[in-house]
């Protein structure tokens, strides 16, 4: 019980600052967009490995709901597709990339990112290149809704997701399976010992985390309405990296605690300083990654340690 | 179509040799330092910006090449030892995953750096490219920028590096390094040193390799991932510290990305990927990696 007062108090924040603000119910989908993706990240950086390019999820989940949505109406049945595409992506590329480490690992996956940028920028009869596509709003559940019905029903959609996926990935890091992944970091060898394919554990690990980050940018896909290739550039990339470290990787609340502080920061500073935007992220990067900090969870529990909530 | 052949051959030449340069500075401080420096594109695209600004001060035609060499030093040697000294130093002993993302912040800053001091509009200088004029080749009028410069600058730079790796003492106590720190260490050398000049030699070809491809191209934002993206996959395809091997497979993408450009252009960004990736299939460590030790 003690581990679901946070996420309580979590929903909570989110449902009264959605409630407050209306441009915040549009502003908080995004950000729990990103959270899914993000939640991808650390699951990898648990097995010590970062993806420099799982932005390409996010585009193939965004480009998955655009292309489908001519076809279908339905707003569930556009996450659902959007889903199986970025999976099916994920476990491709997954066969290839799992087989390397470190350097490899991160550098092949921004290489793929980028390839799949190039090329939703330069098919332009498929994808309407740097225009993107325009996306018509579909129903939810049968329900054609408008204005603040539909803001609603969206951000409740992302808010439901966003607490499905926490709990299956915190239940699956529990896991033997999760432990295995964790074991990556610390030992491959010693795992192999023990007659469990580290490839294979990672493997499942980097297809859940194309399976989120396609789910994330489907969301995000039906809050805005339109899908560029700028879903799938570097930038965008390095922006989910970013997150996860701000939020920290010790606890899945990390992600999401991160995508919010993010988004709601991004309002303001990416407008005020839009040449200096990836510079404040970098320093910013920097600082924590030197500090060895444990990112914005790791301040919170030193702050429950101190308050006395927690020992 | 034997015009076309001969026209797609010539690109490629020149465009590997533009490749090459960056490519071996990238595997060179990897070999050294162990590190994979995400922003060395960023050094090229910087190197690139100030070569087309220098080219544009002097105004002369024929002081232009100098302005090239200019900039690549500049940058090697200003940006080289800070980022060395003040941040690589820092993580030499972190793990892997800490220096990556040290190394990618650092492209997140150096790209907006970039973008505050040079601005969002493409830049084009080509001054240096009508100076040395053009010359006809088997029926193609070509430039003898592309033609001579750009491929001899790339075989020097092998043949000098490779003589100074292996024939000098400063050279083979780099090598020295690369193989055992703390030997090369117990018998007297300054590995800080050490590491510190090779940083210093790859941001400078980095560099080169940008101040080189300003006159061809025109200059905007993000040429230095796509230049890291790029030259990643030909240090990788090569095997990671291969300094002749990065030579070959320079060639070998920069020849297949120009053949795609005349005969498939919709695949052209795709191909230099797709030959990585059948290479990498068939041998995970490179075509001329392997896991012996010696990495220079």
């Amino acid at each position: 019980m003690r581990r679901l007062l946070p996420v309580a108090a979590a929903v909570g924040l989110l449902l009264l600052l959605a409630g407050l603000q209306p441009w915040l119910r549009f502003v908080l989908t995004i950000a729990l967009s990103t959270g899914l993706a993000v939640l991808g990240i650390a699951m990898l950086l648990r097995a010590g490995q970062v993806s420099f390019g799982h932005a390409l999820y996010v585009a193939a989940g965004a480009y998955a709901v655009a292309f489908a949505r001519p076809h279908t109406g339905e707003g569930l049945l556009l996450l659902l597709l959007a889903g199986l595409v970025a999976t099916g992506l994920g476990l491709l590329v997954g066969l290839f990339v799992t087989r390397y480490r470190d350097i490899f690992f991160g550098m092949l996956n921004l290489a793929f990112s980028m390839v799949g940028w190039s090329l939703l920028e330069k098919l332009y009869g498929l994808t309407r290149g740097t225009d993107g596509i325009r996306v018509a709003r579909p129903t939810l559940l049968g329900f054609a809704l408008e204005g603040a019905a539909w803001e609603w029903a969206l951000f409740s959609a992302a808010l439901a997701a966003a607490l499905l996926a926490g709990a299956l990935v915190a239940s699956y890091l529990r896991s033997p399976a999760g432990e295995a992944l964790g074991a990556i970091k610390t030992r491959e060898t010693r795992l192999e010992f023990a007659g469990i394919s580290a490839r294979r554990v990672l493997l499942q690990a980097y297809v859940v985390s194309a399976t989120l980050a396609g789910l994330g940018g489907a969301i995000g896909a039906l809050a805005t309405l339109h899908v560029t290739p700028l879903l799938a550039y570097w930038t965008h990339s390095g922006e989910l990296v970013f997150v996860a470290i701000l939020g920290g990787t010790g606890n899945v609340l990390g992600p999401f605690l991160g995508a919010v502080v993010f988004e709601l920061v991004r309002v303001h500073a990416a407008a005020a300083f839009p040449d200096a935007w990836q510079m404040i992220l970098g320093l910013v990067l920097l600082a924590i990654v030197l500090a060895a900090a444990r990112g914005l969870v790791g301040l919170l529990d030193d702050l429950a340690v101190r308050l006395g909530w927690r020992g | 179509m034997g015009l076309l052949f001969l026209l797609a051959a010539l690109d490629g030449l020149a465009y590997a040799a533009q490749v090459f340069l960056v490519a071996v500075g990238l595997t060179l401080v990897f070999g050294v330092l162990k590190i994979l420096n995400v922003a060395h594109g960023s050094l090229f695209a910087i190197g690139a910006y100030l070569a087309s600004t220098l080219v544009g001060l002097v105004g002369v035609p024929w002081l232009s090449l100098l302005a090239l060499a200019m900039a690549a030093l500049a940058v090697g040697v200003v940006l080289g030892p800070v980022i060395e000294r003040g941040l690589l130093a820092r993580i030499y002993e972190k793990e892997h995953v800490l220096q990556l993302l040290v190394t990618f912040a650092l492209l997140m800053i150096l790209e907006d750096v970039q973008k505050l001091v040079w601005g969002v509009q493409p830049l084009f200088e080509d001054a240096p490219v009508r100076l040395l004029g053009q010359v006809e080749v088997g029926g193609i009028v070509y430039t003898v920028y592309q033609l001579l410069l750009l491929p001899g600058v790339a075989l020097l730079v092998l043949v000098v590096l490779a003589w100074f790796l292996r024939r000098t003492l400063l050279g083979r106590t780099i090598v020295a390094v690369t193989h055992d720190r703390e030997a090369a260490e117990a018998i007297g050398i300054d590995s800080r040193r050490v590491y510190l000049l090779t940083f210093t030699i790859g941001a400078a070809l980095a560099a080169m390799g940008g101040a080189l491809a300003a006159p061809t191209t025109s200059l905007v934002p993000g040429i230095g991932v796509q230049t890291i993206v790029l030259s990643f996959a030909v240090v990788a395809t090569a095997g990671l510290g291969r300094i002749e091997g990065a030579a070959a497979t320079a060639l070998l993408i920069g020849l297949g990305r120009s053949f795609a450009v005349y005969f498939t252009p919709e695949l052209e960004v795709v191909v230099p990927y797709l030959l990585m990736v059948a290479v990498l299939l068939v041998r995970p460590a490179g075509l001329f990696g392997s896991t012996e030790l010696r990495r220079v």
